[in-house]
């Protein structure tokens, strides 16, 4: 019998499939290629948007042509062509007035492949879930029993129509239009994602949960979260993503905002398992998105993200602490195999008095790729009393991958507190070789050792999530030490 | 037990080991002894299934089976246990964690399904008991910030824990105060049996006195120069390696 080397074990990851990477044949309504103002107004109209939703969004669109693509983050990539991509893809049997039981049987099959139930019968254990598949949501169970706290949780498109009131008033107010390239693009061109707003002082009895998936090839998904949580109320909120195995680099730039008001409590998870590309870095998802949240007084949000997937991530979950005594917590793992690149981290702009923040940021770096955190932590002048405590620990495996550091603090106030640690280390073959001796295997060795790292941040996220979490972990890093 | 034939082991093609021959049976207790750079860790490794050193020549042989082409974790599967000189740190994982991972991995090893969670505990309370270990070690992060003591009580921990057939304590006795060398000591010979064995790697008599070995090697540029009974021991411990080291390169 002869050992099962490192090498062997590097072969298997090259064969390794990604699971999520099979592509399901349902007629789709799909726009022509090309981004200009009759594809904008066109997507409104599809919508059956009102005026000045439609308004909203040439005017984003004027700001976004006068704009450039950013380039600062540490990643380097083929920028899309933004004319040779189809803004609109709706799987055709999809109505959203129409019950679970008129879904296209071919859609409930794709489901029924990437493990979600949308059969409420057999639904996971307290989460509702909102699915949006290329550009439209497909199906928002759980509904009545939310309305019956008042929650409102449906698709972004039909909040528009039946809530215009709730969604004009917040829409665009802590991601203007003018934020950043990406945002702008998402804000002309956004055709779904979830709204949700959760009355004064409710605690939302379940997780709600949006799952997101590429299916159309050759489209860019662009969706918009809109997330409000009252005075005095609770959210805990779920994201989840995945995209078929494609040669081409797909486009996925979305925009998240939170607003949690006084003594409202927003909780926000992400597993984002977008298709990574090939072990040769062709194709794979380019994730450019923009999440901001605003913390009134007393208020908290806290970010927890799971980044395994996507060739490119340029993502930035930040938190305005706006209200006094706001808490904002980033805790964030991202992993990069292969080519894979991702520039990932926070914002923690302080603005009120006694504000906190926490950022915890677990890098995992193998193969080839590069990861970076790069993070802001502002005080501002009248924000007395504020406190940062900043943690960025990175783990590397083998000797071809890179691992980056980029924390900027900006400190206008005397009083702040503002910590910083961080931490660089590689998988050694003494930590492998111990685990062996004591009859663990390498591959075990490896996800033991991971998990050990990211331990602090997969506890914070709900129990059914983090055993998806753990799992994917360890499918993202199968032999990957060298 | 173990049978060592005629090996020869290199690292980066250094030469370490050149020729050992070495018989440990059920219920015996080896020491080997010998000057720094000897060849002592290496041929504890090399036992063990280390990646790194390459067997040039000679068999190992465990209970009759050769295992020159077993993994580390095969070997473990087997029975053989080292109790590292240097415990690595494994952040986050803890000790409790670790064991029931190493002992589920073994178990599937065998075919066996995961020992219940209510076993596992009995068998953790028994054996931190034996080992004066407080419970709440178990649960911190394996290694991560130990002391020199703690790290060597925990090997001895983690050998209860497995119940190995051949255990090998590389050098157990360093950074050992005398109370906490004596809680090892125990440690290992309460689970000493007539069907398991110990080898105690060692450079200085004092843990011999709590261990008694049946027999002692001296190792020397990668050869076993002189062994004997537990005496031989005290006779390095009074007159140094010298007088060793002058009969064999004379």
């Amino acid at each position: 019998m002869s050992k099962y080397t490192e090498d062997d074990l590097r072969e298997e990851l090259k064969t390794k499939e990604y699971e999520y990477g099979f592509f399901t044949d349902i007629e789709s309504e799909t726009f022509p290629i090309g981004l200009n103002e009759d594809i904008v107004r066109a997507i409104s109209m599809k919508k059956e948007e009102p005026e000045w939703m439609t308004e909203w969004r040439l005017e984003a669109f004027k700001v976004w042509k006068a704009m450039e693509e950013p380039d600062w983050a540490n990643v380097n990539y083929t920028k899309p062509d933004f004319q040779a991509i189809a803004y609109y893809s709706a799987p055709v049997a999809v109505d959203p007035n129409k019950t679970l039981d008129d879904v296209d049987p071919d859609l409930l099959a794709m489901y029924k492949k990437l493990g979600i139930s949308v059969d409420e019968q057999k639904k996971m254990n307290n989460v509702a879930m909102d699915i949006v598949v290329d550009s439209v949501s497909v199906a928002t169970t759980f509904k009545k029993t939310l309305a019956e706290k008042g929650i409102i949780f449906m698709p972004i498109s039909e909040a528009i129509k039946e809530h215009p009131e709730l969604v004009r008033k917040y829409i665009g107010t802590i991601v203007p239009t003018t934020d950043n390239f990406y945002a702008a693009l998402n804000s002309a061109v956004f055709s779904d994602g979830s709204f949700c707003y959760i009355p004064k002082g409710v605690k939302c009895p379940m997780e709600l949960s949006t799952y997101f998936r590429i299916n159309q090839g050759g489209t860019g998904q662009f969706e918009r979260t809109l997330l409000v949580a009252d005075k005095g109320s609770y959210v805990s909120y779920l994201e989840g993503c995945t995209a078929p195995s494609r040669d081409e680099n797909q486009l996925h730039a979305a925009v998240v905002e939170l607003i949690a008001l006084e003594d409202a409590e927003i909780k926000y998870s992400t597993v984002q398992n977008w298709y990574p590309g090939n072990a040769e870095g062709k194709g794979g998802v380019y994730n450019f998105v923009t999440k901001r949240g605003l913390c009134e007084k007393n208020a908290k949000i806290s970010w927890t993200q799971v980044e395994t997937g996507s060739a490119v991530t340029w993502k930035y979950p930040s938190c305005i602490l706006k209200g006094d005594n706001s808490v904002g917590e980033f805790y964030s793992i991202a992993v990069t195999n292969n080519h894979q690149q991702a520039d990932t981290g926070t914002k923690m702009i302080h603005l009120g008095k006694n504000t906190k923040s926490t950022i915890i940021s677990k890098g995992i770096s193998a193969g080839k790729s590069q990861n970076s955190y790069r993070g802001l932590v502002q005080i501002s002048s009248r924000a007395d009393n504020a406190r940062n405590f900043s943690q960025c620990d990175s783990l590397l495996m083998g000797n071809e991958c890179g691992a980056h550091t980029f924390p900027y603090i900006e400190a206008k106030n005397k009083t702040a507190q503002i910590e910083h640690e961080a931490t660089t280390s590689k998988i050694g073959e003494d930590q492998i070789f111990y685990c062996n001796q004591r009859g663990i295997d390498t591959e075990k060795a490896i996800a033991l050792i991971v998990n050990g790292f990211s331990k602090e941040v997969l506890n914070k996220l709900p129990m059914e999530f983090a055993i998806e979490a753990q799992k994917l972990l360890e499918i993202s890093l199968e032999g990957s030490v060298g | 037990m173990l049978q060592i034939k005629n090996l020869h082991a290199s690292v980066e093609d250094k030469s370490i080991l050149k020729g050992i021959n070495l018989e440990v049976k059920a219920g015996e207790v080896h020491a080997i002894m010998g000057p720094n750079g000897s060849g002592k860790s290496t041929l504890a490794s090399v036992i063990a299934g280390k990646e790194e050193y390459e067997v040039t020549d000679g068999t190992i042989l465990l209970e009759g089976e050769d295992i020159e082409d077993l993994a580390a974790e095969e070997r473990a599967h087997k029975g053989v246990f080292l109790s590292f000189q240097y415990p690595v740190e494994i952040p986050g994982v803890s000790v409790t964690n670790f064991m029931k991972t190493a002992i589920n991995e073994t178990r599937k090893a065998k075919g066996l399904p995961d020992m219940p969670a209510n076993e596992m505990l009995k068998m953790i309370r028994e054996k931190s008991e034996l080992l004066e270990i407080d419970r709440k070690f178990l649960s911190r992060s394996l290694n991560e910030g130990f002391s020199g003591g703690e790290k060597k009580r925990n090997e001895i921990f983690q050998m209860a824990m497995l119940e190995p057939k051949l255990a090998i304590l590389d050098e157990t006795d360093s950074g050992l105060d005398i109370d906490a060398l004596r809680i090892v000591a125990n440690g290992v010979n309460k689970l000493k049996s007539k069907d398991n064995a110990v080898i105690v790697i060692t450079h200085y008599q004092r843990l011999l006195d709590y261990i008694v070995p049946d027999f002692v090697h001296v190792l020397y540029k990668g050869r076993i120069v002189k062994s004997g009974g537990k005496e031989l021991a005290h006779e390095l411990e009074e007159k140094g390696y010298d007088w060793i080291k002058e009969e064999v390169d004379a």
